[in-house]
């Protein structure tokens, strides 16, 4: 029987929530015999797979390129996981939310600049008009807040979502941990 | 004039209590070591019920009533935790998280913060309604303290502290609904209020980091709440 697949995103977020999940040490190998991680910054895979069984998700959805590649794994994702306050509440990406996109690129790129100004408008994705958690972009089956959460919380997660149980998380980390 | 006061007798989530006639739900269930949740209240300052934390039920009664502002009846029958309570509280937090920008990963109180803690006592994981992200100052014009109304949820301990037991008076409450905010003497800049004495009780009152010292970091800033009780009494007992 082959084993269930994890994926693992990083969207606008610090990688925080992928440190704490390599912060899980040893456990990780005991993790890896349990599941196959098929995408994620920490493995090569380019594509994101037909259907992964779990996904955990880094970062609030900030940018076109976020909400495109949000929205295509949830279609191909079984249980979502928002990890950390970035993807719960938006947390240091929506600090920007008071500012309007196109006044703020305009002051950074254009304005305090010596040389060459220029607003980035190729590779580089466009902004959306706020940072907004992941919930109010697409469905979301399980909530992990924390800043980030610890590794402890991620191993009960994982464990517990593979025997098939929903984790109660709330001893284990909170909003800012 | 008789001083006579009458005992109540209720039952609270089930056990028979006797209470003074003029004691509120809220602290006759503390004395019982039953303990509902409030923001906005805190031993040795006048109850407001602002926050709506301390909702509780009472049977045959389709309204929640506000345990810290509700004085006990005879034969009440209280329930203080239902699942309904709790969500209904939840929802409260979710609008106070909404409301404002609660970030708690750099915020100076991040660890000592009552709502933080209400949130993870409620199991509140996440916030359903949308965020609001409001555009709001921060006012560090003080020596000593600032105001970050970015994270304030307006119980008002600030206001209430000051007035009553400092006796200065320099917060109170301007504005109407989402607008309100709170703010020193006529809304002018802390650090240019005259009647304010820099006595640091509305920052050691403050469930949340809306208001912190000036150059605490995260670990430092805890603050210290056990003497209102104290000098309540005390000023209670020169009347």
């Amino acid at each position: 029987m082959s084993k269930p697949c994890l994926a693992t995103v990083w969207l606008d977020g610090c990688s925080g929530c992928h440190m704490s999940f390599l912060d899980m040490d040893e456990r990780l190998i005991d993790l890896a015999e349990k599941v196959e991680v098929v995408y994620s910054p920490l493995v090569d895979g380019k594509d994101f797979p037909e259907m992964a069984d779990i996904t955990l998700v880094e970062g609030a959805v900030s940018s076109a390129e976020d909400l495109e590649k949000i929205k295509h794994i949830r279609q191909h994702t079984r249980i979502l996981v928002s990890l950390g306050d970035c993807a719960v509440t938006a947390n240091v990406p929506s600090m920007r939310n008071v500012l309007e996109v196109d006044k703020m690129l305009r002051e950074v790129y254009l304005e305090q600049v010596a040389g060459q100004p220029q607003i980035p408008n190729q590779v580089v994705p466009a902004l959306l008009p706020q940072a907004r958690p992941v919930h109010e972009v697409v469905k979301v089956d399980v909530f992990v807040p924390g800043c980030p959460p610890p590794a402890d919380a991620i191993y009960f997660l994982l464990t517990e979502l593979l025997e098939g149980r929903q984790p109660d998380l709330s001893a284990l980390t909170r909003f800012g941990k | 004039m008789s001083t006579t006061v009458r005992i109540k007798t209720l039952k609270i989530d089930g056990h028979d209590i006797g209470a003074r006639e003029d004691e509120t739900i809220m602290a006759v269930a503390r004395q019982n070591g039953i303990v509902i949740p409030a923001l906005c209240h805190v031993e040795g300052l006048a109850a407001v019920g602002a926050c709506r934390m301390c909702l509780v039920e009472m049977k045959n009664s389709p309204r929640l009533l506000p345990a810290c502002i509700t004085r006990v009846e005879e034969g009440m029958d209280l329930t203080t935790n239902s699942e309904r309570l709790i969500k209904y509280r939840r929802r409260i937090l979710e609008l106070l998280f909404s409301e404002r920008n609660h970030v708690c990963a750099v915020c100076v109180s991040n660890g000592h913060c009552e709502l933080q803690n209400m949130a993870q006592s409620l199991g509140m994981t996440h916030v359903n309604v949308p965020y609001l992200y409001p555009r709001l100052p921060v006012d560090a014009s003080h020596d000593r303290f600032v105001v970050d109304h970015n994270r304030c949820i307006l119980c008002t301990r600030c206001v209430r502290v000051c007035d009553e037991i400092e006796g200065a008076h320099t917060w109170d409450l301007m504005g109407r609904g989402i607008g309100v905010r709170v703010i020193t003497d006529l809304n002018q800049p802390w650090g240019e209020s005259e009647s304010c004495t820099g006595c640091g009780k509305c920052v050691n009152v403050c469930p949340t980091g809306a208001l912190v010292e000036k150059g605490k970091s995260v670990a430092e800033m805890m603050k210290q709440r056990q003497f209102l009780p104290y000098l309540t009494l005390m000023r209670e007992e020169q009347r």
